[in-house]
């Protein structure tokens, strides 16, 4: 049976349907004016010379220079060496929260999101008073007579990976502990009562059930990871330089705005190949599941 | 979730002891700072051996910083009524619209929080410059208000999700336009998610940094861009003071949210 639908009510529909996609229209006017006009703007940027002109010779300039190589290993070396952490940190963590009675948890909850809360520059404000050299950490640790000397703790790699943990830390949490939050008790009771110990019951039953929420979050600290800036530009010291560092010397210091967006792009390809990375494990997560749970 | 184990007591000890460390370490640096606030010294001395106000007399007796601090609550301020409109028009639009149309809007509007803010920030530089705008409040608004907008809609989605649209459609066909529908039924009715939309585009302002630091310049610096220049080149316990009461509006923020989500 066909429904024959009355043309003027169709008409109806349709305009219905364009004045709520009007409503869109403010919001996603300011993102292309603000975010994706300005993206654009830095792929239109990296062929002009200064005077105007259409080149590629920021691309060979860029491309060319050791620093730029160097620059694309720290930014890798920053961002996987933060999520290794926070996965080793995170997961206990997130298991010992999701095994609290629920009031506990949430308070807990709580004080783990106040630095999420804390503005970037008051934490690291924070963590200059406790790493440097006649900082907190360094006091206690020499007046304990466990070092004889200071030990460089900032201005430094290990400073700068000190402060991305701990930004990215909770980012990382939310989605794991949510995931372990959702694992029916009953299946952990059951594996107890047919005698799997407390090693086997992590390995077998929760590890595989959080795997999903530890992809979110490790995805959401790469996101974050890859182009971070205040945290390697402060506690970095000017000694270490991802990509994000470098862009901003070739633009301020420099005014080289060539230099500048062919670094960016660079940013952007490195965000794209991690993407299908991501995508791809994804994929072989979700087949795993399915054939674990086949199996 | 672990009750089936309680044989297995010391397993529990040792995982808690080492959650207890990682909390520790998540909270250390915000708490570290307020002591340091009420030093007497020139010094970072922990614990203080004296105790003052100056940081504080030091902060508010500053035109630089007190010139910020108007710039970042004036910027906050305009960031969030503009981005709260447009983020409630555009979630009515999701909302009504559904399936692979309302989900390629919010890929859109979700992009801003997922590119670096590096990257926002120079590509907003080079867009300013051609129109001479670089260092004006304008355009340090732009940016904040395309960062807010995503915020905003991660508040304001599930929220009109439970809304009953058939309110609306009865208002309509009672005879009121579109204007006292969304006024009279929906603002009513969202009012605690708008207030917390509200509040979350407001830090999002004032917390951001990175398009501050390319954008803002003189008399239009915020808070973060000074305080980010500050801490370059040396540290004064007047930032530890800033930190301070920065930090207790946030929390003092929070918590409303929180309690009003609860009522």
């Amino acid at each position: 049976m066909t429904v024959t639908v009355d043309p003027a009510l169709a008409g109806d529909a349709r305009r219905e349907r364009r004045f709520f996609l009007s409503l869109s229209l403010p919001a996603l006017f300011i993102v292309g004016l603000a975010a994706i006009l300005p993206i654009l703007w830095i792929i239109r940027q990296s062929f002009l010379t200064t005077g105007g002109e259409y080149t590629v010779a920021n691309y060979s300039k860029v491309l060319s220079s050791g620093l730029t190589w160097s620059a694309l290993v720290t930014t890798l070396e920053l961002s996987l060496g933060t999520l290794a952490i926070c996965i080793l940190l995170g997961t206990p963590l997130a298991l010992a929260l999701a095994s609290a009675r629920p009031r506990v948890a949430n308070l807990l909850m709580a004080f783990v999101m106040l630095p999420l809360w804390t503005a970037i520059l008051v934490r690291t404000y924070g963590w200059l008073v406790l790493l440097r050299r006649d900082g907190l950490i360094n006091a206690a640790l020499t007046g304990s007579g466990l070092t004889a000397e200071p030990l460089p703790l900032v201005y430094n790699f290990t400073g700068t990976l000190i402060g991305m943990v701990h930004y990215m830390l909770p980012l990382f949490l939310l989605p794991v502990y949510a995931a372990m939050r959702d694992i029916d008790p009953n299946l952990i009771r059951a594996a107890a009562s047919m005698g799997a110990t407390l090693g086997q019951v992590i390995r077998t039953v929760i590890m595989p059930l959080s795997a999903g929420g530890i992809f979110s979050g490790s995805v959401i600290v790469l996101i974050y990871s890859i182009g971070f800036f205040i945290t390697p530009a402060v506690l970095g010291g000017g000694k270490v330089n991802p990509l994000s560092t470098r862009i901003e010397r070739a633009l301020s210091t420099f005014q080289d705005w060539g230099s500048a967006s062919v670094l960016g792009i660079l940013l952007l390809v490195l965000m794209a190949l991690i993407g299908v990375m991501l995508l791809a494990a994804r994929r072989l997560l979700a087949q795993n599941t399915v054939a674990a749970s086949h199996a | 979730m672990l009750e089936a184990y309680p044989q297995n007591r010391l397993a529990r000890i040792v995982l808690w002891s080492f959650a207890a460390l990682v909390m520790a370490f998540l909270m250390l640096p915000t708490l570290v700072v307020v002591p340091l606030s009420f030093s007497a010294s020139n010094l970072l001395e922990f614990p203080p051996h004296a105790y003052s106000l100056r940081w504080y007399e030091n902060f508010f007796g500053s035109a630089t910083w007190m010139a910020a601090l108007r710039t970042s609550l004036i910027l906050g301020t305009l960031t969030a009524l503009i981005a709260v409109p447009f983020a409630l028009l555009a979630c009515i639009s999701m909302n009504r619209l559904g399936g692979k149309t309302a989900a390629s809007i919010q890929g859109i509007l979700l992009t801003p929080s997922v590119t670096p803010g590096i990257l926002l920030a120079i590509g907003l530089f080079f867009v300013l410059a051609a129109q001479r705008l670089v260092g004006t409040l304008f355009g340090v608004l732009v940016g904040h208000v395309v960062l807010a907008v995503p915020v905003a809609c991660i508040v304001l989605l599930p929220a009109l999700a439970r809304f009953d649209w058939n309110q609306v459609q009865a208002a309509r066909s009672l005879g009121a336009d579109w204007a006292r529908a969304v006024g009279g039924i929906i603002v009513p009715q969202l009012q605690l998610s708008l207030l917390s939309a509200t509040l979350m585009a407001f830090l999002t302002s004032l917390d951001e940094s990175v398009i501050s630091i390319f954008i803002a310049s003189g008399r239009n610096s915020t808070m973060p861009k000074l305080m980010f220049l500050s801490l370059r080149d040396q540290i004064d316990p007047t930032i530890a003071a800033i930190s301070t009461l920065w930090t207790a509006i946030v929390v003092v923020v929070v918590v409303i949210v929180a309690l009003r989500q609860k009522a």
